[in-house]
């Protein structure tokens, strides 16, 4: 009655692979980001792009209004001055040919030129962007590295005291008004509140008349803390929430039964294995939620006269200066559809049952 | 599935508070007056700190803090529930469209809104207010047109579901048009995750329009949580600490959007018994 | 004691919101050293549950009440090191549903070797790695298989994954729940003849667990019917099988008809109702509303587990009326 368990594959089976010999080479390596799954994401990134740009365009033209007119607001011009404006700024001519105009220039990176400060649109995000990114960037990996850590302690031990009050401080933060976040972080902190002094300055990236190596640093400490701790407040209960309810959708699996069963600590199943899994998707929602930071940090640099891209739009918001806020609009959504794309090129590399689809 | 509900303490607190707040803001003309809001003739001396007469203090043109945040309920939640109103109208138009027909209705629909979902809904909504003239109307729109992917989404999600049932199917083969079997099979099974979301819709509506009044972009001369915080950074209320003037308006904004924020959650929760371990 | 496994009046309770749910109410069961016990019953009746409690792997909310002795030790009184250090080393568990119990981001060469790291500090990768290649061969795969994710396998190979990963540590019992739900009839019958054929190979007890009457008194030695968190009837394998003592026995046995015997005849029979909810037992026996021979007597009080023939038990009152049915 012995039958030959042999290596019969099932039907349905996976590719055949070659048995190579020992147990070493038993690991396999396979494409990592299959070329069909990257080239399909870049071809849809470039759509994209394509529709910022084209809506960059309409946005701001959508409004039957006359932009000179609103430049010119209370200073004597004559009508030839008017006409002579308007062709400088290229709006005399038929809708489709200043469309034509501007694909032409945008794609060669030239954004127009700011009403306000008379320079081109591109050098100012050039000379604006790094304090964005700075003060972006530092917030986001801070808000990360807390936000992900305490999603996955509150999920693991959900119900808990401690788990519904991080969820219950994670969801005021979230109800919570960025602006007014900062407002009240410049009162209390800034100003000086009852027997709290004011401690730290509300306005710019660094004082002047600060020399020397460390008090400059030590300035530009000074200056971050209240715009980075606003921006942290709301990026990480966005993180929080999220990172709580993946993990908590792992936390009831079956395989992490099977690790049990195997003998594992339990610090060791969530580490080995629930973290791992709810990672996936924790990773790609840090680079999804960019646009959550981009908000955020309009409004902090707003605020806290922070010298960035944020303070940028709302001053051309205050004019209003178009060619500034189309290029500004073009440049944040442009950034944003590029995070996504790096999101998506990354997340093969991180869960293999995307890579052989 | 309403006593379900009634289970979920913090979906009950949420929506207590909602009632009260909504009573308050309808019952407000009864006992502020005109004069109490005028910036003119206001009733108290500027920016004054809380005191026996004046609870909360007063703004910056002197007007009661008690005054003008109650009445700051009335636009913030309307302006709230109208934009809502307005994005789960776009969404559920499009969700069903996408989900019921398919094929490259559904492709083209769903590439717009994941493109939507992908902008920074603030420079979106800023841009586009920004072009329009500055008013409640402005605000209305600009969120309404931003915050639709999301509802799009679920709706089309849960019309998938729907639409793989045979019941469908079957009302299909009797007959029934397009039109009719989304209106008597699918809008009726849909309703109910559309309600979940559109709370959680108009807890982010009244953030945005709180933004967006913030940075200018609404009716100065009406009342609005968003406005006077506005309005107090402009005369220089924060540089000077007059902590009354901002408490009130930030802690109305997020009481209602916390607020909004449970009842969503508990709604989800009990129409998705999935998600019940997640609260 | 040479059983390997003993159950003396189990009792496992659910903590709901709306009360407790008693899931398993009073169970005895001895499984010899190198025997092969065989538990069947319906969804629901609490099986799974027993197979959990075996290693302790109930959640919180499991209320857990007698002793369960793994080779003569409680498990419930265990310390927490002691748990781990016997948990699959001492018994394995083999799921059902292995496209769930896998993980499904990690390699099933890493899966099926870390219970040996864990359970072995000593032993190097390589070593590790090597027994992993032994181990797929003799489930009938290929060592290469090691590298593969469990999605890339089909349904039989992840379930000889999961018999090669219950193997891993050479535990003295294994518990099989539900090991072929969900496959293909035709690849049902090599998994379990590789469970048996491995099982004897290596001396090992085994507890199978499944639904399918037929299918345990093929590959076991005796025979337990659960019914509503209870034994209703217990004996050697193919006897509980021909022919069952208690009514809900013969109900199952004639639900999965054997070709060629001759009992089976008048082919399947379903059985009305559905399995009692357990947060509402009826009063008296739990099968009387769904029995042809229920009597006044079977409603006013549960039966006890009594004898019913040689090395038999049947909890129920009726016996000798359901033998005369023949």
């Amino acid at each position: 009655m012995s039958i030959t368990v042999s290596a019969h594959p099932g039907s349905g089976d996976a590719a055949a692979v070659p048995p190579p010999s020992g147990a070493a080479s038993v690991r396999r390596r396979g494409p990592v980001i299959p070329l069909r799954y990257a080239a399909g994401r870049v071809a849809g990134a470039l759509v994209s792009m394509l529709a910022v740009v084209v809506t960059g365009f309409f946005l701001f033209r959508v409004v039957p209004g006359d932009p000179v007119r609103a430049l010119t607001r209370g200073r004597a011009v004559d009508a030839a001055q008017l006409a002579a404006l308007r062709h400088q700024f290229g709006i005399d001519k038929p809708l489709i040919a200043q469309f034509g105009d501007y694909t032409a220039r945008v794609v060669r990176g030239d954004l127009g030129t700011s009403y306000q400060y008379k320079t081109s649109v591109s050098s100012l995000i050039g000379s604006h962007v790094w304090a964005t990114v700075y003060l972006v960037g530092t917030a986001t990996l801070i808000a990360a590295f807390l936000g992900l850590r305490i999603g996955v302690r509150s999920a693991w031990k959900h119900g808990s005291r401690a788990d519904r009050a991080n969820s219950g401080i994670a969801l005021v933060l979230w109800s919570m008004p960025t602006f007014w976040l900062a407002l009240i972080l410049i009162v209390v902190f800034g100003v000086g509140f009852g027997p709290i002094p004011g401690m730290f300055p509300t306005g710019g990236m660094s004082s002047p008349n600060v020399h020397g190596f460390f008090p400059s640093v030590w300035d530009h400490f000074r200056h971050l803390v209240l715009p980075c701790v606003t921006l942290i407040a709301v990026l990480y209960a966005q993180y929080l929430l999220t990172m709580r309810a993946t993990l908590l959708e792992e936390v009831g699996a079956d395989y992490l039964t099977t690790a049990r069963a195997k003998g594992l600590r339990e610090d060791d199943v969530r580490r080995r294995h629930a973290v791992p899994n709810a990672m996936l998707p924790a990773v790609t929602l840090v680079f999804l939620n960019l646009g959550t930071a981009v908000s955020g940090s309009i409004l902090a640099e707003t605020v806290f006269s922070w010298p960035g891209l944020g303070s940028l739009f709302y001053e051309a918001l205050t004019v209003p200066d178009q060619p500034l806020l189309e290029g500004l609009f073009i440049f944040f959504a442009a950034a944003v559809v590029v995070i996504n794309l790096l999101a998506e090129l990354l997340y093969p590399i991180l869960d293999p049952r995307v890579r052989t689809s | 599935m309403i006593a379900d509900f009634r289970h979920r303490r913090a979906g009950l607190v949420g929506l207590a508070f909602l009632v009260l707040t909504a009573v308050a803001a309808l019952a407000a003309p009864l006992f502020i007056s005109a004069e109490d809001l005028s910036a003119v003739f206001a009733p108290g001396v500027p920016r004054q700190a809380p005191s026996g007469h004046f609870l909360l203090g007063t703004d910056a043109y002197g007007r009661s803090m008690v005054a003008v945040t109650i009445w700051g309920a009335r636009i913030s939640l309307t302006v709230g529930l109208l934009a809502t109103l307005l994005a789960v109208g776009i969404g559920a138009l499009v969700g069903v469209a996408a989900g019921h027909f398919g094929g490259w209705v559904d492709t083209v629909l769903m590439r717009v809104t994941d493109w939507f979902l992908v902008l920074p809904v603030l420079v979106l909504a800023t841009a586009l207010a920004s072009v329009l003239t500055p008013g409640v109307g402005t605000v209305v729109i600009a969120i309404g047109v931003t915050a639709w992917p999301t509802a799009a989404r679920v709706v089309r999600a849960q019309t998938l579901s729907v639409e793989s049932r045979p019941y469908i199917e079957r009302a299909k083969a009797l007959g029934g048009g397009h039109w009719h079997v989304m209106r008597r099979h699918i809008l009726p099974n849909v309703m109910p995750l559309m309600l979940a979301q559109a709370t959680l819709t108009v807890s982010a509506a009244i953030l945005t329009e709180a933004t967006l009044a913030f940075l200018g972009l609404s009716d100065p001369t009406k009342v609005s949580w968003g406005t006077t915080l506005q309005l107090a950074r402009a005369v220089g209320a924060v540089s000077a600490g007059d902590w009354w003037i901002l408490l009130p308006p930030g802690a109305a904004i997020i009481a209602v959007a916390l607020a909004f924020t449970l009842v969503g959650r508990a709604l989800e929760q009990v129409l998705n018994p999935r998600l019940q371990e997640r609260m | 004691m040479n059983d390997v496994l003993r159950l003396e009046n189990l009792y496992v309770s659910y903590k709901t919101a709306a009360g407790p749910v008693p899931t398993v109410r009073g169970v005895n069961l001895a499984l010899p050293a190198g025997g092969r016990l065989g538990l069947a019953g319906e969804s629901g009746c609490g099986k799974s549950t027993l197979a959990g409690a075996v290693l302790r792997l109930l959640p919180k909310s499991a209320d857990v009440s007698g002793r369960i002795l793994l080779d003569g030790e409680d498990v419930q009184t265990m310390t927490w090191g002691r748990l781990r250090a016997v948990r699959w080393a001492e018994a394995s568990i083999v799921f059902q549903g292995a496209m769930h119990s896998l993980n499904p981001v990690r390699r099933v060469g890493d899966q099926i070797a870390e219970p040996i790291l864990v359970h072995d500090r000593g032993v190097s990768r390589t070593a590790a790695d090597r027994r992993v290649a032994t181990l797929l061969d003799q489930v009938g795969l290929v060592a290469a298989r090691a590298a593969a994710y469990p999605h890339e396998l089909s349904g039989g190979q992840r379930q000889r994954v999961m018999i090669a990963m219950a193997l891993a540590c050479s535990p003295q019992l294994i518990v099989a729940d539900e090991p072929t739900t969900a496959l293909d009839v035709m690849i049902q019958a090599q998994i379990l003849r590789l469970i048996g054929e491995l099982v004897a190979e290596h001396g090992i007890s085994l507890l199978m667990i499944s639904h399918d009457l037929a299918v345990l008194a093929e590959h076991c030695d005796r025979l337990a019917v659960m019914y509503a968190g209870r034994i209703a009837e217990e004996g050697p394998a193919g006897e509980v099988f021909a022919d069952a003592r208690h009514p809900y026995g013969r109900a199952l046995a004639e639900a999965f008809p054997r070709i060629g015997d001759a009992a089976s005849r008048r082919g399947p029979r379903g059985l009305p109702g559905d399995p009692p909810d357990p947060a509402h037992l009826p009063e008296g026996c739990a099968f009387a509303p769904r029995c042809t021979f229920a009597a006044e007597e079977c409603r006013a009080a549960e039966p006890a587990l009594a004898a019913a023939g040689e090395g038999r038990t049947a909890a129920c009152v009726r016996v000798d009326v359901v033998r005369e049915a023949g």
